[in-house]
């Protein structure tokens, strides 16, 4: 059994919704929401309605670059200063606490952006090679669904689409 | 009785002319646009002729000696770091405040934050004299016998600048990626290379749009604290020091609003630049420019009022340094610079409330350019007065400034320019997938305001709260 792959275009939002929760409500046997990726012009954060609850972790890394941006400023600070013993201090201390929180605060902010950036590159999935059924209408105006499914179920699944005012059905095979 | 409200953007504008719109736009300028890039390549020329002769000939042709080490570099330096306060700051709050009437206007803001920052970054530079120490103003440790003072503020400088130049930068680049991937779709030739490689290979799933939104409202949040403490740790430059003027409690939060405000007349220039020189009438619309003309009135009485604050605190204070270089700003021989910097600055934005002359483009541009001098005139108040008139007499002195020293600062206007210009020929200056969602969520909300209000006809009136405005 061969899988294909379907890009479905739709110039209405909100009929790309409805044929998702149709997905949702197993209208197709066979093809759940997990297989649905959906592709729009602008965000669209209504859509996890219906494609559910999907996780993202990088408020996670960013804490994690908070934490070691503020450790790693004040090992830094403090590692560079105690070299500086055999400068003259006039009495003030070797490493002096209230200067040091002000770059801290800094470096804190410096790792927290840097690691949200990295995480976002890395867990948005970009930098991968584009699908063969990309169609530049997803940035312009309509509205795409992709599924990847088995040969059986890509007529039942049309149908839903076309019930749902589909303008264009693009398909591949993939194996 | 309902009142029409005029709209930020026409709701009925389709998608794919906002994307034909603004592709042009970066094809295909007015002529003035090329006029103002000549204008500021001339002006980048004075500057280099002028850093030549500081350069070959030494720092004396600035001007700089004791008492003055520091003049109109710093006060430049400062001026240009207060510019670039407003693009991602203004940004981020008004992305966390959810007004999405700034989303025509933002992306052009979000540059000029990060060339103003490159335009301020010269300065220290410009002032060591010796450029080919530059180095030198990183905060980094080394075996090379000089040792970093992390308690003083100009190192809390280099950290704070450098952080707040690359946060901006992430910001501007992260918000620009679904339109470098339209840009990627739609362009031949290098623009095509350049876009595929800058776009990541933005697809525009859901999956994306996710982390997207979320990746953008985490960078929001660090950067509004972010952007406020640079400017106080600028302000510490000049607060840190036992010097009269300058060791005032007021300075950090005195610095962000002069730093806000200069930053929202720069805004109001370049909008009506860009709206003229792209076409964007539609996108840069007249309520747009009425809604930062009013942001930047209600910023001009904050920083009015906190310089009230600060006088009156130097009067009543009675210390008397402080008060004689008061007295001096005031009557002395820098009075009209310092008179022209409160008449612009408190005086001149009483015209940003009249609704007439917000709508009249000229005017408009006219008034935040008068803005931003007064704006400059305050920080050039800030330094030069205080080395004027500073603890011992026999150091008192006027300063006005070299021709060398005021061909490098007009020369970074210039400088400035040409890398905005730059940046809004090559990247839309407006966000193309944001009008796209604004013109959706009101079109939508439009709808459900017709869907209610159809129904409230239906009910009886007695049943509907407010019937009588219905009727």
């Amino acid at each position: 059994m061969s899988k294909h792959r379907l890009l479905a275009l739709f110039s209405d939002f909100e009929e790309a919704h409805a044929a998702i929760a149709d997905i949702r409500r197993n209208e197709v046997p066979g093809v759940t929401v997990d297989d649905v990726t959906m592709k729009s012009p602008i965000e669209h954060p209504e859509v996890e309605e219906v494609l559910g609850d999907r996780p993202v972790h990088i408020p996670k890394f960013t804490l994690f670059g908070a934490i070691f941006g503020v450790t790693f400023g004040f090992l830094f600070l403090s590692g560079a200063q105690a070299t500086f013993l055999v400068q003259p201090q006039g009495g003030k201390p070797v490493i002096p606490l209230p200067s040091n929180f002000v770059l801290m605060y800094e470096m804190l902010i410096f790792f927290a952006v840097w690691l949200t950036f990295f995480s976002f590159l890395f867990l948005s999935g970009l930098f991968k090679k584009r699908s063969a059924l990309y169609s530049e209408k997803v940035s312009l105006d309509q509205v795409g669904i992709m599924l990847e499914l088995d040969d059986a179920h890509t007529g039942p699944i049309k149908e839903l689409f076309q019930k749902h005012k589909v303008l264009e059905i693009r398909e591949e095979v993939v194996q | 009785m309902t009142m029409a409200t005029e709209k930020d953007i026409n709701e009925q504008i389709a998608w794919a002319k906002i994307n034909t719109d603004v592709l042009r736009s970066m094809e295909n300028p007015r002529p003035a646009y090329w006029v103002t890039v000549a204008v500021c390549l001339a002006m980048i020329s004075v500057a280099v002729f002028a850093e030549y002769i500081q350069y070959t000939m030494g720092m004396g042709y600035a001007n700089l000696n004791n008492p003055h080490m520091w003049d109109l570099y710093i006060a430049t330096f400062v001026f240009w770091i207060g510019m670039s306060h407003s693009g991602t700051l203004l940004s981020a709050i008004l992305h966390l405040m959810h007004a999405d009437w700034r989303k025509p206007i933002y992306r052009f803001a979000e540059a000029m934050t990060t060339f103003s920052l490159m335009t301020a970054g010269l300065f220290p530079i410009i002032h060591l004299g010796r450029v080919w120490n530059m180095y030198w103003v990183l905060p980094y440790v080394s075996d090379r016998g000089v040792w970093p003072n992390f308690r003083s503020p100009l190192a809390w400088d280099a950290f704070a600048i450098s952080t707040y130049l690359s946060a901006s930068m992430l910001f501007l680049f992260i918000g620009m990626i679904p339109d470098l991937a339209i840009c990627r779709d739609n362009a031949k030739g290098w623009r095509k290379k350049l876009y595929t490689v800058l776009s990541l290979g933005w697809e525009g799933n859901d999956r994306q749009w996710r982390h997207f939104r979320k990746t953008y409202l985490l960078m929001a949040c660090f950067l509004i604290p972010l952007a406020v403490s640079v400017h106080s740790i600028v302000s510490a430059d000049f607060a840190m020091a036992i010097m009269p003027g300058w060791h005032v409690t007021t300075f950090p939060p005195y610095f962000v609003a002069g730093a806000l405000y200069s930053g929202c007349a720069a805004i109001i220039t370049l909008f009506v630049l860009l709206r003229y020189f792209f076409r964007f009438e539609e996108y840069m619309t007249l309520p747009i420019m009425e809604k930062t003309a009013k942001l930047t009135f209600a910023i001009a009485m904050v920083w009015t009022y906190l310089n009230l604050v600060e006088f009156s605190s130097v009067w009543y204070g009675h210390n008397m340094y402080d008060k004689e270089l008061l007295i001096a700003k005031a009557t002395g021989p820098y009075a009209p610079i310092f008179w022209s910097m409160i008449i612009f600055g408190s005086v001149l934005p009483f015209t940003l409330a009249f609704r007439s002359l917000r709508r009249h483009m000229p005017t408009m541009f006219v008034v935040s350019i008068l803005l931003n001098v007064g704006m400059f005139f305050e920080r050039w108040m800030i330094v030069a007065p205080t080395l004027s008139l500073a603890h011992e007499p026999h150091q008192w002195d006027v300063m006005w400034g070299s021709v060398v020293e005021w061909g490098i600062v007009f020369g970074s206007f210039g400088w400035f320019g040409l890398l905005f210009l730059i940046f809004v020929k090559v990247f839309p200056s407006v966000s193309m997938y944001e009008v796209k969602e604004m013109v959706f969520h009101r079109q939508r909300s439009t709808g459900e305001e017709d869907l209610i209000r159809m129904t409230d006809h239906r009910r009886p009136a007695a049943e509907t709260a407010g019937g009588e405005e219905l009727k």
